[in-house]
């Protein structure tokens, strides 16, 4: 069925094909829609999932803990403030290792307040253990829900799908909606290893001394590293059962390009148009989109980057006194390879200003100009 | 009145690390008593976090979810969910909470949970302080007792917040206070509790001889003076609105309870008689209460 849905509804239908069993939110704008439409759909009996309608983001992430640990599958959905309130709980929740989704509708953090896009609500969570990942357009968005709930339930980590506030949360755009009987055949029922059972009782999350906890979170990084191969093979039986696939990245542009560009979300669709048209104008150039943010794809970024002079990231994110921090990964990544292209770390519209083709064409004009960067943050469309 | 009868069963086992003379670990005791194996605790961070025993260790032979702080009457929401969805319900979804966890950083949740009316058995375990991380104030702490956050030059300024009337206005089916040294009562109170639906609340009224400064083998005598001095009087309140006082006919002077603990020790006779009256009024109000 193809319809003509927002982004946010594209997370209400992956959630009813997801045949989530408990969901616990709170509203906050631009995420407030997608628990609006949750509701419609299960005070008219049309889904059969648990909502509780908590008294906070913290409360939110608490009670899947709770659910999730009951032994069922679970969602929430949230933006900005109410993610960062969620800090504690999304260490607990990797921690404990349930495999929670949730949906993350990227808005800027306050003060100035500010309800519009960027990201450093949610890389400011990428220490959590969540595995993270970025959506272009709201087919993608629908997918990946149903891709997160696979690779959650593989590896026992949580999963955080982000997305655009309005670009994606408030716009419509055409999206293929699988069957529930296709969504059936790709993602089966939760089964985990160790639900609550009064039978046999257990005691879960208890206090674990220093002989121990480095132990817990050697086997929470083991399970980060399984992710790749886990993740490949879902969007491969994706691809097969549906057509479509994302991978971790994904590189376009010409084949072998001197400068690269490197977005995520929806600043990826503009850049695509700009590096086809600067292709045209003779410019070795290409892009690379980066989906999954946690783990970071470094192996499959330095696959694709031979021969590359420079790479240009465009952030739509800031940490204070470091700069844009796909570029810090990405810095990260190269630092132990013996070609180092030069990394150049534009940051860009925050609090949701946008990014436009001219923008990107500055930003790459100025890689092409520049041997190397002035400085490891380059403004990119501020007012002086 | 039938005869109570305490069951036999042990959910409590050997090796737990509580304190001597601990009041929590007799109250944890008798409560699984009540509660039995069908039963899914949840606990946020107090000392029930550290009691049970350490990892791979527990002395609980019941389910027992540690959730955050903040959290007991959230996660128990979550826990509760899971399984109606799975269509379990016979199990019990209780949450044993400390004071610090209901009273101040849980409140919201609880608050939440109350409101919604989840199907929950919510226990909070009273020893008027943050015990487990070395004897701070809570709002949970009275009048002018002693913590290490409130020193004897400046002992805690405000009452004890009324937990009881707080859960009364939330209009749940049943709350009740209970405390050790009246062991058939707190039984029967579980008892009748587990079988209510909706949210239930337990005020557990739990000596803690470090905290309070007094000898472990004090524990139940000072949980009785609590209740003989009106300090901590035991009565049900149901739908928020119906109040039954369990009367003790031999009534002592606040004086007999403040004097066993330390934490009252710089006590002038002047706040011994504050302490007196705010006692007497309390108590009048909620016999009003219960008259009504």
């Amino acid at each position: 069925m193809r319809r003509v849905i927002t982004g946010n509804q594209a997370v209400a239908y992956g959630v009813i094909l997801s045949r989530v069993d408990v969901v616990s939110a709170y509203p906050i704008t631009p995420q407030t829609t997608i628990v609006e439409e949750l509701s419609e759909l299960i005070a008219s009996g049309r889904l059969k999932t648990r909502f509780l309608k908590v008294e906070s983001e913290h409360s939110a992430m608490a009670a899947l803990i709770g659910a999730s640990t009951g032994g069922v599958r679970t969602f929430t959905a949230t933006s900005s403030h109410g993610l960062a309130y969620m800090h504690e709980m999304l260490h607990w929740a990797s921690g404990a290792r349930l495999p929670i989704v949730l949906v993350n509708v990227n808005r800027a953090i306050g003060p100035p307040w500010n309800i519009w896009g960027d990201q450093s609500d949610s890389v400011s969570q990428r220490d959590t253990g969540w595995i993270q990942l970025y959506c272009e357009n709201n087919q993608e968005v629908l997918d990946t829900i149903l891709q997160a709930y696979l690779i959650a339930e593989t590896v026992r980590l949580p999963v955080m799908v982000v997305l655009d506030a309005f670009v994606l949360s408030h716009t419509a755009e055409p999206v293929e909606i699988p069957s529930i009987e296709e969504a059936d055949s790709l993602l089966p029922p939760f089964c985990p290893d160790y639900p609550i059972d009064t039978q046999e009782p257990r005691s879960y999350s208890v206090i674990t001394t220093p002989d121990y906890f480095l132990e817990f979170r050697y086997k929470v990084q083991k399970a980060m590293e399984e992710v790749p191969e886990v993740a490949k093979k879902v969007d491969d039986e994706f691809r097969s059962r549906f057509g479509r696939s994302y991978g971790a990245i994904e590189r376009y542009g010409k084949k072998e390009a001197e400068l690269l560009l490197m977005t995520s979300g929806t600043v990826t669709s503009t850049s695509r148009i700009v590096i086809k048209k600067l292709m045209e104008k003779g410019l070795s150039v290409a892009g690379i989109k980066i989906k999954r943010f946690r783990p970071f794809p470094s192996e499959e970024i330095c696959e694709v980057i031979q021969g590359a002079k420079k790479i240009a990231v465009i952030d739509r994110n800031l940490s204070a006194g470091v700069g844009g921090i796909f570029a810090q990964e990405l810095r990260a990544s190269l630092y132990s390879r013996e070609e180092r292209p030069q990394v150049f770390g534009f940051v860009s519209g925050l609090g949701g200003r946008d990014i436009t083709p001219a923008l990107i064409e500055e930003a790459v004009q100025y890689t092409v100009e520049h041997p190397q960067p002035e400085g490891d943050i380059l403004w990119l469309g501020l007012k002086k | 009145m039938k005869k109570i009868e305490i069951p036999p069963e042990e959910n409590l086992g050997h090796g737990h690390l509580a304190c001597a003379g601990c009041g929590a670990a007799v109250a944890m005791r008798l409560t699984l008593k009540a509660l039995g194996e069908k039963t899914v605790m949840v606990f946020p961070a107090s000392c029930w976090s550290i009691v049970p025993g350490f990892w791979p260790y527990s002395s609980y032979r019941i389910t027992a979810v540690h959730a955050g702080f903040v959290t007991g009457a959230a996660t128990a929401s979550g826990v509760r969910a899971a399984l109606d969805v799975r269509g379990d319900d016979e199990t019990l979804v209780a949450v044993w909470a400390g004071d610090g966890g209901t009273f101040d950083i849980g409140l919201q949740a609880l608050s939440g949970a109350a409101e919604r009316n989840e199907d929950l058995l919510y226990i909070c375990n009273d020893n008027e302080g943050y015990m487990n991380t070395g004897t701070q104030r809570s709002s949970a702490t009275p009048l002018l007792a002693w913590t290490t956050t409130t020193p004897v030059m400046q002992p805690k300024e405000n009452p004890k917040k009324d937990i009881m009337a707080i859960m009364a206005d939330h209009h749940i089916p049943y709350a009740a206070t209970a405390t050790i040294a009246y062991p058939e009562d707190l039984i029967r109170k579980l008892e009748k509790a587990k079988g209510i639906q909706g949210t239930r609340f337990i005020h557990l009224f739990s000596p803690c001889p470090p905290g309070w400064r007094m000898p472990s083998e004090q524990t139940i005598k000072i949980s009785r003076l609590a209740v003989r001095s009106r300090i901590f009087p035991l009565y049900e309140i149901e739908n928020g609105r119906t109040y039954t006082i369990q009367e003790e006919s031999h009534v002592v002077p606040v004086k007999e309870y403040l004097k066993l603990q330390g934490r009252f020790s710089h006590l002038t006779e002047k706040d011994i008689e504050t302490t007196q009256r705010n006692v007497d009024d309390t108590w009048e109000r909620l016999q009003r209460r219960a008259r009504c």
